[in-house]
Formats: structure tokens, C-alpha cells, sequence
């Protein structure tokens, strides 16, 4: 019964208190980007998810199995990035073959999961915090729902934003972030939550 | 002098942070005061200029197919430089921007100016290019981070600007995460309403 409550507060911690958009500042230029409309975030969101539960998985046991054996934690950065985009252009070539409709859905915002810093950060915060392997596999999941979350919430808004009537400077980009500043406001209710 | 254009215009024309948005992830996250601003923004330009001399010089070995990968593998190596030396010569200022140092590698500036500019250009231009737009991703940064800083904590670097009544009892949200957001957006609408002008 701990466990499942472990867990349940590992999740609550990865997808609201510590929201990894909203609160850590990962994921930013997607969140940005792919947000205008609902399918491409949803679509952008699942990839997102799939890639960080791998991420974490295979960085975790990098870091452990190769990394710290032989005594090199300092190549982290290189390690763990090479990880990942090798993880992309796996998934990429994954759902060239078998979903082509979703491939060309997500265009080039597929490749561009690699500079995603929610992905390299969530995998180095893993092991930071010291996280055992489940633990790395679910936070890195957790994250990704977290990061879905606000892309969604913020692609609906932004849909209706664009009818709305705003002066034309803030037009696109600065009111985008405002949104995202008061989204981060109602998030920032999350803060004293605590198992 | 056309290298001089190079350097200056990574500073208003083709500012990284305002104009082509990118690299928000360590600005929002490191401008809470200037000093970290400064410390992000050196670091940042210090991996932006090596990567893009050593891009430069093999340019024309890489196959480019494979370019992506290769230029990333430069510019972790380098972030992996500064990440140690920090940790060695500035370990208060390493904490304080934790996890955003090694973030450095996928700072879209980077690997965008290594791709834009690096890979096609020769050796002395990308160095100015380097610099330009490493002190534009600065200025942003300082800019940002004076207008949290002081609407935050009522401090400059450290110093306090505003009468004591007002450090008694800050707009805390400046310094939060949602006034990165705001100040971030207000900010960007503030260049668009000049560059209409």
C-alpha cells in the first residue's frame, strides 16, 4: 500500500507541483510552438511521453551500468544526449513505418523532440535525486503526462485566443506567455501540496 | 564592415531571445537575478563561440547527413568544459543554475547558429557571429533579469535600488514562474510595438 502511495506522490510531485512546463521552465520551445492547435499538441504530446519514458529508461541504466562502473559521470552530458537523439531517430523511423498519418502530422516538430530540454532534463534530474530505476521510468512517464497536460490546456486556449481581440503587437507569441505566466499562476496553487 | 555586422546584429536586429524566441528555457529559468543572468550568458557565449570555430573548421568533413549529431557531440564537449570549470571556479553560481548548465547543449541557439550559420560560413565570421549573438543572449538575459530582480527583491546585483518600503514587501511573482511568463510576454509585445514603429 506505501508503494502505491510512493507512487501516486511521485506523480502528483512530476505532473502538478513540479510541473516540468510551468514550473521548471523545461519544454518551453515546443510548448510554444506546437500549442496553436489541439490535435498537433495532442499528437506532439504522446510522442513527447514515449520518448521521455525511453529516455529515462536507457540513461538510467547508462549512467548506471556504464557511466559510474568505469568512472567517467563526468561524459554524462554527451552520453545522455547521443542516448536521446538516437532514441528519436529510432521513434521517428518507428512511426515513419507504422503510423505514416501521424508522421506527417507531426512534420518536423518530430526531430525537434531532441533539443527538447524536458527530455535531457528529466533524464538528468533522474539521476540527481537518486532515483531508483522504477522510480526513474515512472518520473520520466509522469513528466511527460505533466508536459501533455499544459500543451493540451494551453492548445484549447490558444484556439479560442485567436478570435479574440487583442492589440496587434501582443498578437501570437507575448499573449501566448502571458497565458502561460497565469497558467503557471493557478499551478503555483499546487505548491504546498505534500504526502 | 560587413564582420562587424556580424557581430552587432545578433544584439536588437536578430536578437536570439526577442526576435526568433529561441533559447526560453534557461531565460526564463536563470533571470532571477542578474548575476545568474550574467553567469548563464557568459557560459552560454563561451560554448557558442568554441562550437562554432571547431563547426567552421570541419565543416567540410562532416557528411551531412550525419551533420545533426556531429555538431551536437562538439557542443556537449564544450558544455561539458564549462560545466566543470564552474563547478570548480564558481560552485555558488554552479548551484544556482543547477541543471540548466548542462540544458546548455540543447539550447536551441546553439545548435541553431551551428546550423544557420557555423555550417555554412567560413572561420572568422562565425567567430563574430558567435559573439554577437552570445552578448545579444546576454543583454536579454540582463535585461530580463534587472526588470525581475528589481521588481522582486528590489535589488541590482546585489544592491538595493528601490527605498526600503518596497523591499519590505516585493511583488514576489516577479521572481516566481509566473512572472518570468508575463514579464517574458509584456516584454516581447513591447519589441513588436517598436519594430512596427
Amino acid at each position: 500500500m506505501e508503494f502505491i502511495g510512493k507512487i501516486f506522490a511521485l506523480a502528483i510531485a512530476a505532473i502538478f507541483v513540479q510541473n516540468f512546463v510551468l514550473m521548471r521552465f523545461l519544454g518551453l520551445c515546443p510548448y510554444i510552438g506546437v500549442s496553436k492547435k489541439l490535435d498537433s499538441a495532442v499528437g506532439m504530446g504522446m510522442a513527447v511521453i514515449f520518448v521521455m519514458t525511453m529516455a529515462s529508461t536507457f540513461t538510467w541504466l547508462i549512467q548506471t551500468y556504464l557511466l559510474i562502473p568505469l568512472k567517467i559521470e563526468f561524459l554524462q552530458t554527451i552520453a545522455f544526449i547521443l542516448t536521446i537523439a538516437s532514441l528519436v531517430q529510432l521513434v521517428e523511423m518507428v512511426i515513419q513505418k507504422t503510423a505514416p498519418a501521424l508522421y506527417k502530422a507531426l512534420g518536423v516538430f518530430l526531430p525537434l523532440i531532441t533539443t527538447n530540454c524536458a527530455v535531457l532534463g528529466v533524464a538528468i534530474l533522474n539521476i540527481n535525486e537518486n532515483l531508483n530505476f522504477l522510480g526513474a521510468i515512472l518520473n520520466g512517464l509522469f513528466a511527460g503526462l505533466g508536459f501533455t497536460l499544459v500543451l493540451v490546456l494551453m492548445a484549447g486556449i490558444r484556439e479560442r485566443l485567436d478570435k479574440a481581440e487583442i492589440p496587434v503587437s501582443m498578437k501570437g507569441m507575448p499573449i501566448a506567455m502571458v497565458m502561460a505566466g497565469l497558467m503557471a499562476l493557478a499551478f503555483l496553487g499546487f505548491a504546498g501540496l505534500k504526502f | 564592415m560587413s564582420l562587424i555586422k556580424e557581430f552587432t546584429k545578433g544584439f536588437i536586429k536578430e536578437n536570439p531571445v526577442f526576435v526568433m524566441a529561441l533559447g526560453l528555457c534557461p531565460t526564463l529559468a536563470v533571470t532571477t537575478s542578474v548575476e545568474n543572468a550574467i553567469g548563464m550568458g557568459l557560459a552560454a557565449t563561451f560554448v557558442l563561440v568554441f562550437s562554432n570555430i571547431f563547426i567552421s573548421l570541419i565543416k567540410n568533413f562532416i557528411p551531412p547527413k550525419i551533420r545533426i549529431p556531429c555538431y551536437i557531440v562538439i557542443i556537449a564537449s564544450f558544455v561539458t568544459i564549462v560545466d566543470m570549470v564552474m563547478h570548480a571556479y564558481v560552485p555558488a553560481l554552479h548551484k544556482n543554475l543547477g541543471l540548466f548548465i548542462p540544458l546548455i547543449v540543447v539550447n536551441c541557439i546553439i545548435l541553431g547558429r551551428a546550423e544557420a550559420f557555423a555550417g555554412k560560413n567560413k572561420l572568422i565570421p562565425s567567430i563574430f557571429d558567435g559573439f554577437g549573438m552570445g552578448f545579444g543572449f546576454t543583454l536579454a538575459l540582463i535585461v530580463i533579469g534587472g526588470i525581475r530582480e528589481i521588481l522582486g527583491v528590489g535589488q541590482f546585483l546585489g544592491f538595493n535600488i528601490l527605498p526600503k518600503c518596497y523591499i519590505e514587501c516585493p511583488m514576489l511573482i516577479a521572481i516566481l514562474a509566473p512572472g518570468a511568463f508575463i514579464v517574458m510576454g509584456l516584454l516581447m509585445g513591447l519589441m513588436n510595438l517598436k519594430k512596427k514603429k
